[in-house]
C-alpha cells in the first residue's frame, strides 16, 4: 500500500481508498471525533461548550449523512421543524423594514467575544445573500433575495412563507446551510417580522 | 468587518455603477490583492523568527537549532512542506505550532503553559510563536506539500477531521463545511474555498501562515481555525488541540501537491 501510495499518478485513487485502506470503521471514526472534540474546547466557557457537545437530532442526522439525508430521513426532518414554528399572536407578520434592514446587517451574537446580552442578536443576513441593491457587500453562499417580494408576491401566503423559512429553515429543505434563527432563539418573533418587511414591503429598497 | 466596509467604499468610489456584476466585484478584490502584494509584512516577522530560532531562550537558555520538525534534529529547509505528521518520540501526530511547543518545552525547558500562553499577537504584545511560524513556514517556500498521510495515526488523524469537517453544532448550526463545500461562494467579499476541491485546497491551504491585513499581523493556521469556530459560534478552540491538528492533516490531504507559498497575504 505504502508503495502504491507514494506514487502521484495514484493520487486520486488513494485518495478514494482512504476510508477502507485500514484505519478505523465509519462508527469508530464519529465516536472518536466525539471524544477528540469535546477534549479540544476544553478552556473556553464551559456552557457554550456543553450546547456544542450535545448536538439538537437535526444537527446529528444532517452531520451523519453530509447535509445529504436519503429522502425518509428528509421528510423526517421537514415534518419535525414545520411543526415547531411559531408565528406571533397578534397575527401580524410585515414588520418595519428599516429595523429588518439593520438586523440584516448586523452580525453581533453568541460569539464567545459578545458578552452583551442586553444587545439583540443580528441576523448577519448579508453574509451570505444579496438583498437591498446599495448594500454591494454581500456573500453569495445563499441565493440572491434582491426583488424578493416584487417577484414572488406580498400576500399573506409569501408573508407566512418567508417567516417560516426565517424561523426554521429546514422546515422546506432538509439540512439547509441556512441557520434555523426562531428555532434556536437567535432572532424573536418580532425580530423575524422586521425582516419578512425588509424583503416583502413594497417600500423596502428591495422591491423598488 | 470594518475592512470589509472599507473595501467595499473603495470598490463603490471605482465603479461607475454600485450594481456591479459579481464577477467585477471579484476581479477588483484580485487586483487589489497584487497590490498589497508587493510588500509583504511577513517579511519582518520571518526575520525575527529566525532570530528567536537561533536565541538561547527558557530556563535551559538553549536554542531551537536542535529541534525536530520532522526531518531530522535542526533540519528546517523543507520540513514544513511535510506537516503535519506523526511524531515516534510523542507518538502524536503534530502540526508546526504544535511541534514549536514540544521544542520549547524539551529543549528550552519552558513549562507547558508558559509555551503556549500567547500564541496570537495583539496590539503591543508581539507572539513569538506567530514570528517562528513564519520563519519555519518560508523555509519550504517553492517546495511541493508533501504530508505523509501514511501512519496509522496519521490515516486516522484524517478520518477524525473528516468527521469534524461535517459537524454540525451551536445555535446556528454551522459546521466548516457550511462555507467551505462549494465552489465559487463568498461571505459578504471574501470568497470561501471549498477545501475538498484539490486546485482550491492547494491554493489556501499553503498559503498558511499569512499577514492579514485586517488584523495588522502574521497569523497562523491555528488562528484560522479557531477563528472560524468563533464565527461558527462554539467555544473557544483549544490551542494546537486534536481536533484542530485532525483538520489541519484532512485539509493537507487535498492540499498534498501544492506549492509552498507561505507566509502569505491576506485581508
Amino acid at each position: 500500500m505504502r508503495s502504491i501510495l507514494a506514487l502521484p499518478g495514484f493520487a486520486a485513487l488513494a485518495l478514494s481508498l482512504v476510508g477502507c485502506a485500514g484505519g478505523l470503521s465509519d462508527d469508530e471514526a464519529r465516536q472518536r471525533a466525539e471524544r477528540v472534540f469535546r477534549e479540544s474546547f476544553s478552556h473556553g466557557n464551559r456552557q457554550m461548550a456543553a450546547k456544542v457537545e450535545q448536538q439538537d437530532e437535526v444537527q446529528a442526522l444532517c452531520t451523519r449523512y453530509r447535509n445529504e439525508p436519503p429522502k425518509d430521513v428528509a421528510d423526517g426532518i421537514e415534518r419535525s421543524q414545520g411543526a415547531v414554528i411559531r408565528y406571533p399572536a397578534s397575527g401580524k407578520l410585515l414588520g418595519d423594514w428599516r429595523q429588518g434592514e439593520k438586523i440584516a446587517q448586523d452580525g453581533y451574537g453568541l460569539r464567545f467575544t459578545d458578552p452583551d446580552t442586553k444587545r439583540p442578536n443580528g441576523g448577519g443576513c448579508y453574509n451570505c445573500h444579496r438583498i437591498a441593491p446599495a448594500e454591494i457587500s454581500y456573500g453569495t453562499v445563499g441565493p440572491s433575495l434582491y426583488r424578493f417580494g416584487a417577484l414572488r408576491g406580498t400576500g399573506e401566503a409569501t408573508q407566512r412563507y418567508v417567516y417560516a423559512k426565517i424561523y426554521d429553515s429546514q422546515a422546506f429543505l432538509a439540512c439547509s446551510h441556512m441557520p434555523r434563527f426562531g428555532h434556536n432563539g437567535v432572532l424573536s418573533e418580532a425580530q423575524i417580522t422586521h425582516l419578512v418587511a425588509l424583503l416583502l414591503d413594497p417600500g423596502s429598497p428591495v422591491n423598488k | 468587518m470594518a475592512f470589509h466596509r472599507v473595501l467595499a467604499a473603495v470598490l463603490a468610489a471605482g465603479l461607475p455603477c454600485v450594481c456591479l456584476a459579481q464577477q467585477d466585484t471579484q476581479k477588483e478584490v484580485e487586483r487589489y490583492r497584487e497590490l498589497l502584494a508587493e510588500g509583504n509584512p511577513a517579511d519582518l516577522f520571518e526575520a525575527r523568527g529566525e532570530e528567536l530560532w537561533k536565541a538561547p531562550r527558557g530556563p535551559k537558555q538553549v536554542s531551537l537549532e536542535r529541534c525536530d520538525l520532522g526531518l531530522g534534529a535542526g533540519v528546517v529547509k523543507g520540513a514544513y512542506a511535510q506537516l503535519p505528521r506523526w511524531f515516534p518520540d510523542t507518538d502524536r501526530v503534530q502540526d508546526l505550532e504544535s511541534r514549536l511547543l514540544t521544542c520549547m518545552v524539551g529543549l528550552q525547558g519552558f513549562r507547558p503553559e508558559d509555551a503556549a500562553k500567547n500564541p496570537f499577537s495583539a496590539p503591543g504584545r508581539p507572539s513569538d510563536l506567530e514570528a517562528l511560524a513564519s520563519f519555519v513556514a518560508g523555509q519550504s517556500r517553492g517546495m511541493t506539500l508533501a504530508a505523509p498521510l501514511r501512519h496509522p495515526k496519521e490515516i486516522e488523524a484524517f478520518q477524525i477531521g473528516e468527521q469534524l469537517f461535517y459537524r454540525r453544532a451551536g445555535p446556528h448550526d454551522f459546521a466548516c463545511v457550511s462555507c467551505h463545500g462549494e465552489n465559487g461562494k463568498r461571505i459578504r467579499l471574501q470568497e470561501l474555498p471549498r477545501l475538498t476541491d484539490p486546485a482550491e485546497a492547494r491554493r489556501i491551504f499553503t498559503s498558511w501562515p499569512a499577514y492579514r491585513v485586517s488584523q495588522g499581523s502574521v497569523r497562523t493556521m491555528q488562528h484560522r481555525l479557531f477563528d472560524c469556530y468563533w464565527q461558527m459560534r462554539h467555544p473557544q478552540l483549544d490551542y494546537a488541540s486534536e481536533a484542530s491538528i485532525a483538520l489541519e492533516v484532512f485539509m493537507a490531504k487535498y492540499a498534498n501537491g501544492g506549492e509552498i507559498r507561505a507566509p502569505g497575504l491576506k485581508r
